[in-house]
């Protein structure tokens, strides 16, 4: 039966067989659709990449206001153009390990304080300059720099010392730092001609595509670069393009109607729709990205632990993934990494117990309504979301009252000022990563208000120990402590949902980030 | 004939600055009640006081209010928009290609739905009462009390994803052939023109409709002309002021109202451009766009003006 299948995926693969007769014959061998389609997929990738043509992505986030500069790419799609154009000094492969780029090579000093990168070899610029290590160092200089503005400036900071000599860069770190390669694959992070000091924005990188047209909010173009140093693996169509799509309807009717070959950000509530069109394929995947209600605790009446765990058993979890996701998302537990993060351990699942609840309410002490703030911004649902919340909350004799508040303004007015509100987090690539940035008493923030000097202590710890069965405890550890101790109301992690046209091949999905990563027009291709 | 309407054209161009004056301050002082400054906007998520202090004495947003006017107004009439907070792009030269993006959409929509609009009017007229008016006013009606992003949904959904015969998304750029640009607007061009074909179909009707309640047109119809005849000649000639208005008012729509169009189809024109900025609180971007805006709607207001002043012997020639 296998051979059969081999066989008949083959002829796929070859064009000789249609996708659909394929299934068809599939199913009738007892073969279930998902697998089936996944052995298509490695008959695609094995029938090699197909070189030519022109990929077109619709995205959302994308205006007029971007600029190619790495250091200010913020939405999705610099981010994505940036993938073409520029190449990392490592990154993160689909499996979550380490993938060396530019670095060839990198080491560490037993306390994980002095850092060696050996630079690669080869690597030429778009200009026709080689990439050397002086390119290497004076991008890092130039994220470290305050002046910059870089959105990796936040990590940046943990540097003390930038050196090139030869081929290799030596960075000394102020405070060890176990998971400083994983930091280096920060998107923000692309090499470039004497680190963009010269001009940040001019869009010079050693990526599988040269820009071609840059026009912020409208459309970027990549042609490829014929030099590229890993041609076979990136860089398959002749040209990429970028559209900005920002309304959703909009950019399903573009792949609908054949204008684009992939989009992201499928909205959850029309996927099942999407998923019935011809030649249409969802990419839904999990990553660490989460949709939060988070309490200060250090506001009364959130100081109280008694009523913010009132509060974490009054929320129906499933409900809410069912509901306003449509189970396109996991189930959140208060802690803000999942599965998507190395050195990740299962803590047993917080469940919705109104009984529960209404013990720890009483004990609470609290008396009268819970004011919680939402918006159609926070996340998408978030007011539906916030209305669930209300009605489970009911039934624990929890009164929550809600406040819908207006878009405009909500990330400078009510997030990380008003004690309880609707919020989301991207989440990040390690798991320091994400409780540095919110969870020490000193980070900007800190959006739960989660000061805990024995917390801090652990992070610093953890960041400094390169035994890994160690560090998995002790992240299991600082785990449990903000389930159970801290601000965080954990619903759901949400997952990327893209969706790619007929013919798109090379797809693999990637935890990291929506479109493989950002990877998806340099490493897919069309199928002829 | 001339001194009467030198002086009244003279009085309204006038009229028109000065009240582009007053709008300018109006811009200026809405920009200011924004929730929020520009360096928060700028900053984001990541701002902390130092930053946002630092940031707000490099924009010089801590100079009071109305010197920050007088700078803003000097540059413009000097033809210098300032250049835009959040890019650091100059607003003059990315506001050129928007705007003639946005005039080529409005451009086609006119050429499209104003000899269209006059034509339904005047047979509307013709029969009217009759099923030709009411089919003609109940298609023009139900078209514009649609809202524009429902038409575009439905053009998009008919003719880009059942059919495929126009693109779903109106992307132009540079080097496109003006082929491949009417193709890419023919979709918005065409929501455009049904939001405001009623408005200009009706008036025409109910201006011609008004002259033929007048005696010379019962003359006109006693002496035998044919009813398209009277019409053309008699009736069309005497009602040219109120239409000319109306297709000014919609034009002056076309440029200013197509925020919505140009979004739905993701058409790099004003609107979009105006949206992306006032998101990031670009405040000189907002002010720059709003007062181009402003100036075209006061422009066309003009011109509807005089022309109908020019049309109408009794304001040619007033007593």
């Amino acid at each position: 039966m296998t051979n059969e299948l081999d066989y008949l995926s083959r002829r796929v693969a070859a064009g000789k067989l249609s996708r659909r007769d394929f299934l068809g014959r599939a199913a009738a061998l007892g073969i279930s659709a998902p697998f089936a389609n996944s052995l298509l997929s490695s008959a695609a990738r094995a029938a090699g990449p197909v070189k030519g043509g022109t990929l077109k992505a619709g995205l959302v986030g994308g205006e007029s206001t971007n600029s190619l500069d790495p250091a200010l790419m913020m939405t999705q799609v610099p981010f994505a153009f940036g993938k073409c154009w520029g190449e990392m000094i490592v990154e993160l492969s689909p499996e979550g390990k380490l993938e060396n780029r530019i670095a060839e090579e990198i080491g560490s000093s037993d306390d994980a304080k002095v850092w060696t990168l050996k630079i690669r070899d080869g690597v030429e610029f778009h200009n026709g300059k080689t990439v050397t290590a002086e390119d290497v160092a004076a991008t890092l200089e130039r994220h470290s720099d305050e002046k910059s503005k870089s959105g990796a400036l936040g990590y940046m900071k943990g540097i003390d010392t930038i050196k090139a000599s030869g081929k290799e860069v030596v960075l000394t770190l102020k405070e060890p730092n176990a998971d400083l390669p994983y930091l280096l694959s920060d998107y923000h992070l692309i090499v470039q001609p004497n680190g963009g000091k010269d001009k940040p924005d001019a869009g010079i990188g050693a990526g599988p595509y040269k820009v071609k047209v840059n026009e912020p909010g409208v459309r970027h173009v990549g042609e490829r670069f014929a030099n590229y140093w890993q041609g076979d693996k990136m860089g398959h169509a002749d040209q990429v393009e970028v559209v900005v799509i920002n309304d959703a309807t909009a950019r399903t009717a573009a792949l609908q109607g054949g204008q684009v070959n992939m989009i992201n950000r499928v909205e959850p509530k029309i996927v099942d729709l999407i998923k019935r069109v011809k030649g249409v394929t969802i990419r839904n995947h999990a990553g660490p990205g989460h949709y939060v209600f988070i309490m200060h605790c250090n506001t009364a009446p959130f100081d109280n632990n008694d009523l913010r765990m009132a509060l974490k058993l009054a929320i129906d979890r499933e409900e809410m993934l069912k509901k306003v996701l449509r189970g396109y998302g996991s189930l959140g537990n208060d802690f803000p990494i999942n599965a998507s993060y190395p050195l990740f351990t299962e803590i047993e699942q917080r469940k919705y117990d109104p009984d529960k609840a209404k013990f720890h309410y009483k004990k609470s002490g609290h008396d009268g309504s819970v004011l919680l703030r939402t918006s159609d911004v926070a996340f998408p649902g978030a007011v539906d979301a916030a209305q669930l919340y209300q009605q489970s909350a009911a039934k624990a004799g929890i009164k929550l009252e809600i406040k819908r508040e207006p878009g405009d303004g909500y990330w400078n007015e009510v997030w990380n000022k008003q004690p309880f509100c609707a919020s989301y987090w991207g989440g990040r690539s390690t798991q320091d990563q994400m409780y540095s940035t919110a969870y020490l008493s000193t980070a900007d923030w800190n959006d739960t208000r989660f000061k805990r000097p024995d917390f801090d202590k652990m992070v610093l710890a953890a960041r400094a120990e390169l035994d890994e069965g160690k560090r998995k405890q002790m992240y299991h550890d600082m785990a449990v402590m903000v389930r159970d101790e801290g601000g965080l109301i954990l619903p759901m992690f949400n997952q990327f949902i893209d969706a790619t046209g007929p013919k798109v091949a090379g797809w693999v999905d990637d935890p990291h980030q929506e479109l493989m990563n950002g990877y998806a027009l340099a490493k897919c291709w069309l199928e002829a | 004939m001339s001194s009467p309407i030198v002086k009244l054209v003279a009085q309204r161009i006038a009229l028109g600055i000065l009240l582009l004056l007053a709008v300018s301050v109006l811009i200026f002082a809405g920009t200011q009640i924004l929730p929020g400054d520009v360096a928060q906007a700028i900053l984001g998520q990541s701002a902390t006081p130092e930053s946002l202090a630092n940031l707000r004495e490099q924009l010089g947003l801590n100079q009071p209010a109305y010197i920050r006017y007088f700078h803003w107004l000097g540059g413009v009439l000097t033809g210098d928009l300032g250049t835009a907070m959040s890019s650091g792009q100059d607003i003059a030269t990315s506001i050129r290609e928007r705007l003639w993006n946005t005039l080529f959409l409005a451009f086609w929509a006119a050429i499209v739905a104003i000899p269209l609009a006059i034509t339904l009017g005047l047979i509307a007229v013709r029969y009217r009462n009759g099923w030709v008016d009411k089919l003609i006013s109940g298609v023009a009606l139900a078209s514009t009390s649609f809202p524009e992003f429902f038409i575009g949904y439905l053009l998009v959904f008919y003719f880009a994803v059942e059919h495929q015969w126009f693109p779903a998304i109106s992307t132009v750029y540079e080097g496109m052939s003006l082929g491949e640009r009417l193709q890419a607007i023919a979709l918005p061009a065409a929501a455009l023109t049904l939001v405001v074909l009623a408005h200009m179909m009706r008036m025409t009707r109910a201006a011609i409709l008004n002259v033929m309640q007048s005696a010379y047109v019962e003359t006109a119809e006693l002496k035998g002309l044919s009813g398209f005849a009277v019409i053309r000649k008699h009736a069309f000639p005497n009602a040219i002021a109120p239409i000319i208005n109306v297709v000014m008012l919609n034009l002056a729509y076309l440029v200013v109202g197509v925020v919505v169009v140009e979004v739905i189809f993701v058409y790099p024109g004003m609107g979009q451009y105006l949206v992306d900025h006032v998101t990031k609180r670009d405040v000189p971007v907002v002010q720059a766009v709003g007062l181009i805006f402003a100036a075209v709607y006061i422009t066309l207001n003009i011109i509807a003006d005089i022309g109908a002043i020019v049309a109408n012997p009794r304001l040619r020639h007033p007593k």
